[in-house]
């Protein structure tokens, strides 16, 4: 059985890929991850905007109350050796590359121009294999035009482009109005994958405090239908790589993400729930039924229920509401 | 000569950069002015940083100066090298060590930062009452009088005890030299190498114990041969002079720099010397000069080795001319024929047949009191007269015993080639920070010489700093404030209403003002006296709006960059560019590994200060109509109008002896009058949304959230805005409630609106209580406060004390102090005394609440209605518990005489009367109050009697008679000190069974000092001392002190169960035995956001960290369980508690294995203590009833 796929370069020994997610801060995760038969490590992400808080917060603390008291002129030792900044996820990223013989991409979510350049080439010199661009623009303001917001995310891969030489990956979410001319774009300014979708946090009101409450969810298989659909229509429409990720909890759904166009299935929400050692039921379930099916390889089966391949392409399009609509009224 | 680096450093680092270079072992201690070096060397060595003989010294926190010394003591014993440091009463600990390790014969060099004793008031600052207090023990002393001689002098003392092997003091002046900034030489590895004898360190070595080579010491010796095994030192003294000088000669063909046991200076024929050491030398010695070039025959000698004393290098020392010696003592022995240096001047002479020598002593310069040039003049002035004063005061006005010499204050010799700079600045606004970054900019990238000297005041929240920098081309020798300045930086228009920030601005000078008024605005808001002296004196004005830069740069508050640009602007100091392109790499090297954020906002500071720096012209009429404000109002009581609001005002150099108490006795109440205005904005109430909880009032730390419940008739004459609603209750039908904040005396903190429960239904970022600007509502509010505190407080027999929502009725009788704002402690101290003031005596130990409890200029206890308030004390800080039982004991025999006596002459008095007395049921309000009646009943039965001339027994039962009323012993403190220092008495006091109730404010660290670690100090956490995070777990207190079952336990956190609060301090109170309160109290030193800190306490319970729990002995006679937890087991990981604080994450980040590795320790700790906990609690404790 040839599980092997190519991603963004890469020659994969098969396509599941665990995504970024807080299980990749231990470097025993890591070497588990490649034990159970991941494929490649994607990191977690480095985010410059908690960098920066974190900066802040050590200045404030630090400083509070100082130099304003002949007793207590300080409250805090001093240390020289003192990793506020990217240090850190550098150093985890280089023990990253050593533990485990797998490419490893770094995921990087910035927030200004000087910190995507600077953190990606950061990145690169740590010995990252690729790197996943997280970025999430959320427009609250009503003068930002949809336009506007889609050149941000062209702009920072072209800035990322300009200063690394390890392929770039652009993960997305599924808001934008046109997402085929997006990943066009995407595409066409050099992005070497797309990865389908950033989940994002939605927040919850707590109706008893009377407040916004951040709300985390674990992905469901039910959910894999979004970013299946979407590899389906942009499957051999875009020259880079596509990466399928939410809801990739058990064999049927990474096989469903190849069979769409996928060159791999990134999970996390399925590691988080059920450990590490998912990934081998994950390989083993396909093993399983692609024997069954007799299929040879990933290759075989990839894109082959892609909208340009299937039947029935409109299946994918606005028709395919319509036309569960009417079944279901069949149904009744 | 060897290429030496400059560096711009204090005092106390120079002296550990030594210490730590020539010592293997280091025990530590913190007190003020010390701990910086004891911090140093910490630092160092949890950097790895060696010594000259390449490996790194051992550094061991102990839990006393005491156990400090005696771990020296074994150190040494066992033949290491070791030092330690110290000052003021933690040297006086070391004193029965410091006796061994003399007699012994035992070479090491203790660092004293002198510092004053405590005597009828704590002080902080410096003069030689230490020293001068061991000079008795057989140790040598080396005093050094600047930051320079600091280095070398510890080398120096390092070599000779090494040859002498007699132990040295090494001292210099607490804060004025251990604190000052200056640009000196470091001494190299090779010059400390050139300098210590390896012979003479294996000799050391050598007499160490060994089971080797068995010796032993320490005998007890008998009347037949400890005398002259005490004599058999002699030798070893007497050749101490002669050591230190060769080493000093020895240093001097190393590094230029001569020295000798006695220094002259001045003129070659001086008739008039003065005799002095320390940094006061210094200012003596140039206005000695300077007199000189005037042609006086004046000349100063500068004692070096102080002991052992050398009467031949003394006389040798001094010039042959001279008839008249001043000896200038900074410390005070009273009732001695004179001050030591006096009497050591007076026997020299004597013995060397110079008695025709007129000998004057005074005193000076005690607790950092100023001593300038004009003091200095002072004194030659009065060696002139034919009957000069002796044993006189100079820097004082003493009005009552007239010893003080008359000073001419217009007397100055400051060069002008010294820019002279003054800073105005608040603690929080980084003023200082910057200046120190000034001084070493200026210090270290040009030829110039620099000194810095920073004054502070008394307060935690909101405090005031003057810096005082000096530059100039030449070495700056000038140890004293600056009076004459030719650049003033006020960095808080605050101050303009405070007091005269001109008052000394030399002709010419330059006056930068932040201020939010536009340059043309600004000149008429101007107090009159300031527009008269910017004309008066010819003065330049610079304006800046500095906060709107900062806010614009994204600095925040801080305007600590900004201003510093301004000064180097406008200053000439440097050519502007320069300056401006090494402020930019300070802020690199300073934030550079805070991240390129912080980087680029001080940047950015940098280049938008220039273009929002103005010049005002200063016009040649002074318009202003505005005056400024007095101190304190006229409605302050005498002592307050003529003292307290003359230190306020920063006058109180100028207060004469006989207005001070002559015993340290102070009025309380008088926080009052100190009006801060600190807060830039200030909570209001909304009654609309307001549910009565009094959780605002209860978790102030500064009672500036006040209740009151009053009936209707009491709003007759209230102003306009002042706001009631009816209260919700049953037990005052019809009556108003109203929450009040005083607004010139709230911090700002915010605590009471973050943890306000009732939120606006319609808005609900809006709550009961709101955080509003305080300038343009402040009239208005302090009208409405004036008028709430004139409602009467409510009768405390109607009050359920229990609950929250009604104690906080209750008048405090702790208000409006300095503490930090936000600060975790001060909300339980008010509780205290809310609930039991009125009959409360405390015993506080040293530390963050005997500073803010008990720092002049004022105090925040204070007196209700009736004149009844706590009656508070600070003895010391390690016997806070001690004191506490003796004030105990007291009560406890006043009462059983006063019962005693009631007995006896019951008859005489009433026998009903001595019944109720005898038989009274205090244990609530209603029979406090009744007690009291009985007793004024009891005083006119007495008076009475007395009148028909009956006996003296009475006398006694009349004047004792208060004590039939309850009172409450309260002993406050620290974990510094229960856990710690004081930890031996606190044990032994609750151990007696006696009535004292301990309340133990614990911030995990030794707050008052900076953040060092205590035993208190939990697992995983930085703090000073444990700068790789604390290895060992907390010590469980609580523990420990339930394992005598008869004393009553509590561990509590206000912010995490208020409920759980109240009740512990309530059954604590009026369990009639030893109690022991525990509270949680969170503190800056945890960095940690203070609005918030509450949430924490609620995390810490949460976790299991901080598991709420009462133990009451009264439960086991009833054959109950004493252990009650009052919280669940933990149901969140500890984590998401300690990664909110500083303290916590900056392992994180400095050490991530360090603290994962220490997270699951404490984890660990965490789970083992609940469940033994658990256990404990469900133990069957049926068998123990009745017994």
């Amino acid at each position: 059985m040839n599980l092997t796929t190519h991603y963004m370069g890469f020659e994969l020994k098969n396509p599941i890929v665990p995504s970024a997610s807080p299980l990749t801060r231990n470097i025993d995760n890591i070497r588990r991850m490649e034990d159970a038969g991941a494929a490649a490590i994607t990191m977690h992400s480095l985010f410059e905007e908690q960098i920066e808080f974190e900066a802040e917060q050590f200045e404030h603390f630090f400083g509070y109350g100082t130099e304003s008291f002949a007793e207590a002129l300080t409250y805090f030792p001093k240390l020289n050796e003192f990793g506020v900044g990217p240090d850190h996820y550098l150093e985890m990223v280089r023990k990253a590359k050593e533990a485990v013989d797998l490419p490893v991409i770094a995921s990087l979510n910035g927030i200004s121009d000087g910190g995507w350049i600077d953190y990606a080439t950061k990145i690169q010199q740590a010995g990252a294999d690729a790197l996943e661009i997280n970025l999430y623009f959320l427009p609250t303001d009503q003068n930002t035009t949809s336009g506007e917001v889609e050149q941000i995310y062209l702009d920072v891969l072209a800035n990322v482009k300009r200063h690394v030489t390890i392929p770039v990956a652009m993960k997305l979410g599924p808001y934008f109005t046109s997402l085929p001319r997006m990943a066009h774009a995407l595409d066409g300014a050099g992005a070497d994958a797309l990865v389908l979708f950033n989940r994002f946090y939605q927040p919850d009101l707590d109706i008893e405090e009377l407040a916004v409450m951040p709300h985390l969810v674990l992905s469901s298989s039910e959910e894999l239908r979004l970013p299946l659909r979407w590899i389906a229509i942009l499957y051999s429409h875009v020259r880079c790589s596509l990466a399928l990720t939410t809801g990739v909890h058990r064999a049927e759904d990474a096989i469903k993400a190849v069979m769409a166009g996928a060159d791999i299935a990134n999970t996390t929400s399925a590691l988080l729930q059920y450990g590490i050692g998912h990934i081998t039921t994950l390989l083993n379930g396909m093993v399983r039924w692609m024997d069954e099916h007799e299929y040879d390889s990933v290759d075989m089966m990839k894109g082959s229920l892609s909208q340009r391949n299937v039947a029935e392409p409109a299946a994918f399009e606005r028709a395919n509401y319509m036309k569960t609509l009417q079944s279901y009224r069949g149904l009744r | 000569m060897a290429n030496r680096p400059i560096v711009t450093i204090d005092g106390n680092e120079a002296a550990a950069y030594i210490a730590h270079k020539t010592n293997e072992v280091i025990a530590i201690y913190p007190i003020t002015p010390s701990s910086a070096m004891g911090e140093w060397a910490d630092q160092w060595t949890s950097e790895l940083k060696p010594n000259i003989w390449n490996t790194v010294p051992l550094v061991m926190e102990m839990q006393s100066e005491g156990g400090a010394a005696g771990a020296v003591h074994g150190a040494l014993q066992t033949g290491s090298l070791t030092t330690t440091f110290t000052a003021s009463q933690g040297l006086l600990l070391m004193i029965p060590n410091m006796y061994k390790i003399a007699g012994e014969l035992t070479s090491t060099v203790f660092h004293v930062a002198a510092r004053s004793l405590a005597a009828q008031g704590l002080s902080i600052f410096g003069d030689h009452s230490d020293v001068m207090g061991v000079r008795q023990t057989g140790w040598a002393m080396l005093c050094s009088n600047s930051v320079q001689e600091i280095m070398d002098f510890a080398l120096l003392a390092q070599a000779a005890t090494l040859e002498a092997r007699i132990p040295f003091i090494h001292f210099f002046d607490g804060f004025r030299t251990s604190h000052e900034v200056a640009k000196i030489e470091q001494l190299t590895d090779d010059d400390i190498r050139a300098m210590i004898d390896d012979e003479l360190v294996m000799a050391h070595r050598g007499r160490g114990l060994t089971p080797e080579r068995p010796v032993m010491r320490g005998t007890a010796q008998n009347p037949d041969v400890y005398f002259q095994g005490r004599e058999t030192v002699n030798p070893f003294y007497l050749k101490v002079p002669g050591i230190v000088q060769a080493a000093m000669d020895k240093f001097a063909a190393l590094t230029g720099r001569q020295y000798h046991l006695f220094d002259y200076v001045g003129a070659p024929d001086a008739e008039r010397v003065m005799v002095i050491m320390g940094s006061a030398a210094e200012t003596a010695q140039h206005t000695a000069e300077f007199l000189a070039s005037q042609g006086e025959k004046v000349g100063v000698l500068k004692i070096r080795l102080v002991r052992p004393w050398s009467s031949e290098h003394f006389i040798a020392a001094l010039p042959p001319t001279v008839k008249v010696l001043a000896t200038m003592d900074r410390t005070k022995e009273p009732g001695a024929a004179g001050e030591p240096l006096y009497q050591d001047v007076i026997t020299a002479l004597m013995e060397s047949g110079k008695a025709q020598i007129r000998v004057i002593g005074g005193r000076y310069g005690l607790s950092s009191k100023e001593w300038t040039p004009a003091m200095v003049k002072a004194v030659f002035d009065e060696m002139t007269k034919p009957a000069p004063k002796n044993h006189f005061t100079v820097g004082i006005i003493d009005d009552v015993t007239f010893t003080s010499l008359e000073v001419d204050p217009s007397f100055t010799i400051e060069s002008p080639k010294v820019v002279r700079a003054l800073f105005y600045g608040l603690g929080a606004d980084g003023t200082v920070g910057a200046n120190k970054n000034s001084i070493k900019i200026i210090g270290e990238d040009t030829p110039n010489f620099a000194q810095g000297y920073f004054v502070y005041d008394s307060k935690k929240s909101g405090a005031t700093t003057v810096s005082h920098l000096r530059f100039g081309p030449t070495e700056i020798r000038q140890p004293y404030l600056i009076e004459s300045a030719n650049f003033i930086a006020i960095h808080q228009s605050v101050f303009l209403e405070r007091f005269d920030v001109l008052a000394k601005a030399a002709p010419g000078a330059i006056c930068l003002l932040n201020t939010y008024y536009s340059k043309e605005e600004v000149w008429d808001k101007l107090p009159r006296v300031y527009q008269q002296q910017l004309i008066s004196k010819g003065m330049k004005l610079y304006v800046i709006d500095a906060y709107a830069v900062a806010d614009k740069t994204g600095m925040g508050g801080r305007i600590n960059t900004i201003m510093q640009t301004c000064f180097f602007a406008i200053s000439g100091v440097l050519p502007r560019d320069e300056a401006i392109a090494a402020i930019k790499e300070s802020i690199y090297k300073t934030y550079g590994k805070r991240g390129e954020k912080v980087v680029q906002a001080n940047y950015q500071a940098v280049d938008d200060t220039l273009a929002n720096l103005f010049e005002v012209p200063v016009p040649s009429q002074a318009t202003s109509a505005l005056e400024l404000p007095p101190p304190v109002p006229a409605a302050a009581p005498d002592f307050v109008q003529k003292v307290t609001a003359e230190i306020i005002a920063g006058r109180g150099d100028l207060l004469p002896v006989s207005a001070m108490p002559v015993d340290g006795t102070f009025p309380v109440g008088t926080a009052q009058w100190e009006k801060r205005n600190l807060a830039l904005e200030i909570p209001i109430w909304d009654p609309d949304v307001c549910i009565q909880c009094g959780k605002c009032a209860l978790v102030c730390p500064h009672a500036t959230i006040r209740i009151k419940v009053y009936p209707q008739e009491e709003l007759a004459g209230a102003p306009e805005s002042f706001q009631s609603m009816p209260y919700k209750g049953k037990e005052f039908p019809n009556w108003l409630y109203s929450i009040q904040v005083a607004p010139e005396d709230c911090t700002g903190c915010a605590a009471c609106v973050h943890v306000c429960p009732a939120k606006n239904k319609r808005e609900p970022r809006f709550k009961a209580i709101n955080m509003e600007p305080q300038p343009p509502i402040r009239q208005r509010e302090v009208e409405n406060y004036d008028f709430f505190l004139g409602i009467p407080d409510i009768d405390r027999r109607t009050v359920n004390i229990k609950l929250v929502k009604t104690n906080q009725m209750l008048q405090p009788l702790f208000e409006y102090s300095g503490a930090c704002s936000g600060c975790g402690e001060t909300p339980y101290i008010k509780l205290v005394t809310q609930l039991f003031g009125d009959r409360t005596i405390v015993a506080n130990a040293t530390g963050c609440s005997s500073i803010y409890g008990g720092n002049l200029p004022t105090t925040p206890y204070t007196k209700d209605a009736s004149g009844r308030g706590p009656a508070w004390s600070n003895s010391l800080f390690e016997d806070n518990a001690e004191f506490g039982l003796g004030m105990r004991l007291t009560l406890d025999k006043r009462l059983e005489f006063a019962r005693e006596l009631l007995q006896a002459h019951a008859e005489r008095i009433g026998p009903e009367l001595v019944d109720a007395l005898l038989q009274a049921d205090q244990s609530d309000e209603s029979g406090i109050y009744e007690q009291r009646l009985r007793v004024a009943e009891l005083r006119q039965r007495l008076a009475t009697i007395q009148s028909n001339g009956e006996s003296r027994a009475l006398t006694h039962l009349a004047d004792i008679a208060d004590v039939l009323v309850a009172k409450s012993v309260w002993i406050f403190g620290g974990d510094g000190w229960a856990y710690d220092i004081g930890y031996g008495g606190l044990d032994h006091v609750l151990s007696t069974g006696r009535n004292v109730n301990v309340l133990v404010l614990d911030t995990e660290v030794y707050s008052n000092t900076g953040g060092q670690m205590s035993k208190s100090t939990p697992r995983a956490a930085v703090a000073k001392f444990a700068a790789g995070g604390k290895r060992m777990a907390k010590k469980d207190l609580a523990m420990m002190a339930m394992n005598y079952g008869s004393i009553y336990v509590a561990r509590i956190a206000m912010g995490a169960n208020d409920a759980q609060a109240v009740r512990a301090i309530i059954e604590a109170e009026n369990y009639d035995g030893p109690s022991l309160i525990i509270a949680y109290s969170h503190c800056i030193a945890h960095g940690i956001n203070m609005t918030t800190a509450n949430d924490q306490q609620k995390l810490a319970v949460d976790s299991g960290y901080w598991p709420l729990m009462r133990f009451d002995p009264r439960l086991t006679a009833q054959g109950k369980n004493p252990l009650q937890l009052d919280s669940k087991a933990p149901k969140i990981p500890l984590q998401d508690y300690i990664y909110n604080e500083t303290r916590y994450t900056m392992l994180l980040k400095s050490d991530p294995q360090a603290a994962a590795m220490l997270l699951a320790e404490a984890q660990a700790d965490v789970n083992n203590r609940w469940r033994m906990y658990e256990q404990l609690a469900t133990l069957d404790y049926s068998h123990a009833a009745g017994h």
